[in-house]
């Protein structure tokens, strides 16, 4: 054992029977986990299994009702993340934690004492931070602006936040969710460089890949239970994933190869300006059609939520046309949109695609509740509504105690269903689906891309925007790549790989441009 | 005509006074991210509290501290209802300025002497002077700066050290960041209750002392509404300060150049009825608020601590 190795503080660490509840969850049910000095654990688990309340527990944010941790075999008390940094525990959350009006060095010496007393010691923490930098291999400009920054950069100035502190547990609450595959790439040795050296790392994610590529161990969390802990080596990622699961899985979709119809949805030389009036959207060109799935694959924040705002008219459009089965819906109002045949399923499912606090029978009838069956002249149609909503409940599986309960209250996946059966059951021409996964555990994702897929299949055009490339592999036929709101290229899904993908999402031309 | 300029600056300073110390204290309370629209009560109590202690004590120094407490303990109600309880913060504003506005009036009609049927209006107490400085008051208007009183000239000190603390200090960073993005702070290990609180308080206090210095310096005594909606004009000299505490006089000044124009109007006597130009300030405020939200539009710059306005809560799920 090298010096830097054994002169860690944290050798081991375990949490015993770990036990946290919100009003009406039990979050961890006598959780069990345990990390040594240079082995990266990954915390295994689908959406609300427990993992990021586990970490938050271990980080100091939350207080477990029971159970407890010990470092190197001593019972340890943290009340605050304060406790845990001085114990030697680092976090680094899946929702960056930098204030993106400071510079990477205020950021990184926020909350820490300074050398200079009251006053702050800004170049000799920059200093540090490039040393840092260089040992880890963390490129980052010290005086830049965190807005200023790349997503990837940004996780840089995260885990070097924690390295400053002196941290030598890391936790990675789903690193990978915001990276390019190749930002990927980048991130992985850098962990390895870390374990070499002493540190202990706990890797979060429900993405097989990576446990694979990463971990030494795996802790599998199912319902808020730890429901297996195994050697990393000793298993198939299909185990695992059953494991995680709790049953046996589809390995593939029924897809069928179908001759793609006339064409539906045209986006041309599209242009539109960000919140900030800054261009979202450059030029955007493409065709989907009848029976076909188009998918849009891209890193977070190139232009996608623009592009589908834009399309469905709640989002203005400074140059190009879009035209839905030959009718020019640019400029259009959102309802002369709907009217012309566009079905949405927005990324933020809460808030543009439901109003929370409005029962699910009000949610289904949002669009069409002005005209005939749902209407009779001004006034509502209550036993044909009540008819009608719980046909699509029923279709749909949608699970809730009754048709009057507020969306707010229903599951992640439960909204996306509703919202599936009511923008289906109007059968649109287009449908734009955006991130309609995200988010959702494994069942409710493989019931999404199956109504997807039967919509492709009854001719319908799909328009599906993912950050997800599994996603896109599994059920699109065409994949276009975004990058700073242009459209990279598109290719038929037969021809794309993830590496080819990967660096168009990054920026890279296909075919070699200039010299 | 400099003569002329120089006596309208010397009013300018002492009306812009009372609007710095309040927009410093407003500004400090907003970067915690704390909205504090009880100013106009906390400043008339201010007012209140510490010219009734002038009069009766004739001691100035315990004057500003009443001002000080009792913008402390309002302002700590404030924080109270609004990070403890997490209260809506307009609301709880409101019925701060309600109360002290309806309080500050309540005291004015009691505290005063018996011979004056207990009415604090028209009495006068011990007061802040202009001292005027040998020399550097010959200066051609910036002399102005240097026919201040004691109040004006802490400000010399007071908005250079506020700007410093505020960038170049780690409690200012600590602030910065909890009103930017308290989650982060948080996670930090920064204390973002008690930061809230801390500088609501501070921010409470100075605003308070505005109110001191109207009754105390400005006009001097006590008159019923002597703040004339002052509070509520400091609300957007913050926003056209942009949160920076060493662009508050700027604002001061316009607002109190206004003041001393339509002052020196009146006085002369002049054709535009006296209701117009009293409405100037008012008017002033929304035009200031229109050009400064188009400048930020322009520069895409937004000045607004981010959390602004909105409670803070860890155990959220």
């Amino acid at each position: 054992m090298s010096l830097a190795e054994s002169s860690r503080r944290i050798q081991k660490l375990e949490m015993r029977g770990i036990v946290k509840t919100f009003p009406g969850v039990l979050a961890n049910d006598h959780v069990n986990i345990e990390v040594h000095a240079g082995e990266v654990l990954a915390l295994l688990g689908e959406n609300g299994a427990g993992k990021s309340t586990l970490m938050k527990v271990l980080y100091g944010l939350y207080r477990p009702d029971a159970g407890e941790i010990l470092i190197n075999d001593q019972q340890v008390q943290i009340a605050s993340p304060s406790d845990a940094i001085a114990l030697g525990i680092g976090m680094v959350h899946q929702h960056f934690m930098l204030v993106p009006t400071l510079t990477v060095v205020e950021n990184v010496v926020l909350g820490l004492p300074s050398s200079r007393g009251m006053f702050l010691d800004l170049d000799v923490a920059a200093a540090r931070i490039t040393d840092l930098s260089k040992k880890y291999g963390l490129r980052v400009d010290p005086w830049a602006y965190v807005w200023q920054l790349s997503v990837g950069e940004q996780q840089r100035v995260e885990i070097l936040k924690v390295l400053y502190r002196g941290a030598d547990l890391l936790i990675l609450d789903e690193p990978t969710a915001v990276l390019t595959p190749q930002e990927v790439d980048e991130l992985f040795p850098t962990l390895r460089d870390m374990t070499q050296m002493g540190h202990s790392i706990i890797f979060i994610t429900h993405k097989m890949r990576e446990v694979m590529a990463i971990s030494h161990r795996v802790t599998v969390l199912r319902n808020g239970r730890s429901v297996a802990t195994v050697a990393t080596q000793d298993h198939t990622p299909r185990e695992l994933a059953q494991m995680m699961v709790g049953r046996e899985l589809l390995e593939q979709y029924d897809k069928t190869p179908r001759e793609p119809g006339k064409v539906a949805l045209q986006v041309e030389n599209l242009s539109a300006l960000d919140e900030k009036g800054l261009p979202a959207l450059r030029g955007i060109s493409f065709e989907v059609r009848r029976g076909e799935i188009l998918g849009v694959a891209g890193v977070s924040g190139n232009g996608q939520r623009q592009l589908a705002d834009a399309i469905a008219g709640l989002h203005p459009v400074t140059g190009g046309r879009i035209l839905i089965a030959g009718q020019d819906v640019t400029h259009k109002l959102p309802s002369q949109i709907i009217r012309a045949g566009l079905g949405y399923i927005p990324e933020d499912r809460l808030h543009t695609g439901s109003i929370p606090a409005f029962s699910i029978t009000e949610n289904v009838i949002l669009k069409d509740n002005d005209r005939p069956p749902l209407a009779k002249g001004p006034f509502l149609d209550f036993a044909e509504i009540e008819r009608y909503s719980q046909r699509l409940v029923q279709e749909f599986d949608v699970k809730t105690p009754d048709l009057e309960t507020p969306v707010r209250t229903l599951s992640g996946g439960n909204i996306q269903k509703l919202i599936l059966a009511r923008e289906i059951s109007r059968e649109p021409v287009v449908l734009i689906a955006a991130q309609p996964t995200r988010g959702l555990d494994i069942g409710a994702t493989e019931y999404v891309h199956q109504r997807l897929l039967e919509q492709r299949d009854a001719g319908r055009a799909i328009l599906l925007i993912s950050e997800e490339l599994d996603e896109i592999f599994k059920i699109a036929d065409r994949v276009a790549v975004i990058y700073e709101g242009q459209i990279m290229d598109i290719l038929p899904i037969a021809e794309a790989t993830p590496e080819k993908l990967g660096l168009l999402m990054a920026g890279v031309a296909a075919s070699p441009v200039g010299a | 005509m400099i003569d002329l300029l120089t006596s309208i600056f010397v009013i300018t300073l002492r009306a812009g006074t009372s609007l710095t110390y309040a927009t410093v204290g407003e500004i400090y309370t907003e970067r915690s991210g704390i909205l504090n629209l009880g100013l106009e009560g906390m400043m008339l109590m201010g007012a209140v509290t510490s010219f009734a202690t002038s009069y009766y004590t004739h001691n100035l120094a315990l004057s500003l501290l009443a001002a000080i407490l009792v913008g402390a303990i309002l302002a700590a109600t404030h924080a109270f209802l609004t990070v403890t309880m997490r209260a809506n913060q307009v609301v709880s504003g409101l019925s701060i300025t309600l109360f002290g506005s309806g309080l500050a009036s309540f005291l004015g009609e009691r505290l005063g002497p018996a011979s004056n049927n207990y009415n604090l209006v028209g009495m006068t107490g011990s007061r802040f002077s202009p001292i005027v400085i040998p020399g550097l008051s010959q200066i051609p208007v910036l002399g102005a700066m240097f026919e201040q009183d004691i109040l004006t000239y802490a400000l010399y000190l007071l908005v250079p050290l506020a700007w410093f603390y505020l960038y170049k200090t780690r409690n200012g960073l600590n602030l910065r960041a909890v009103g930017e993005s308290p989650q982060t702070a948080d996670a930090m290990g920064i204390d973002v209750v008690k930061t809230r609180y801390l500088y609501t308080i501070l921010g409470g206090m100075l605003v308070s002392l505005g109110g001191a210095h109207l009754s105390l310096a400005y006009a001097p005594g006590w008159a019923e509404n002597i703040t004339g909606g002052r509070g509520w004009i400091v609300i957007a000299l913050v926003i056209f300060a942009m949160w920076d505490p060493a662009r508050a006089p700027l604002g001061a000044i316009l607002f109190g150049g206004i003041n001393a124009i339509q002052f020196r109007l009146q006085a002369g006597g002049t054709d535009i009825p006296a209701s117009y130009l009293n409405m100037a300030p008012y008017l002033a405020t929304i035009l200031v608020l229109i050009a400064t939200t188009w400048w930020e539009n322009l520069s895409h710059r937004v000045g607004a601590p981010a959390a602004l306005g909105l409670a803070y809560m860890r155990e959220e799920k």
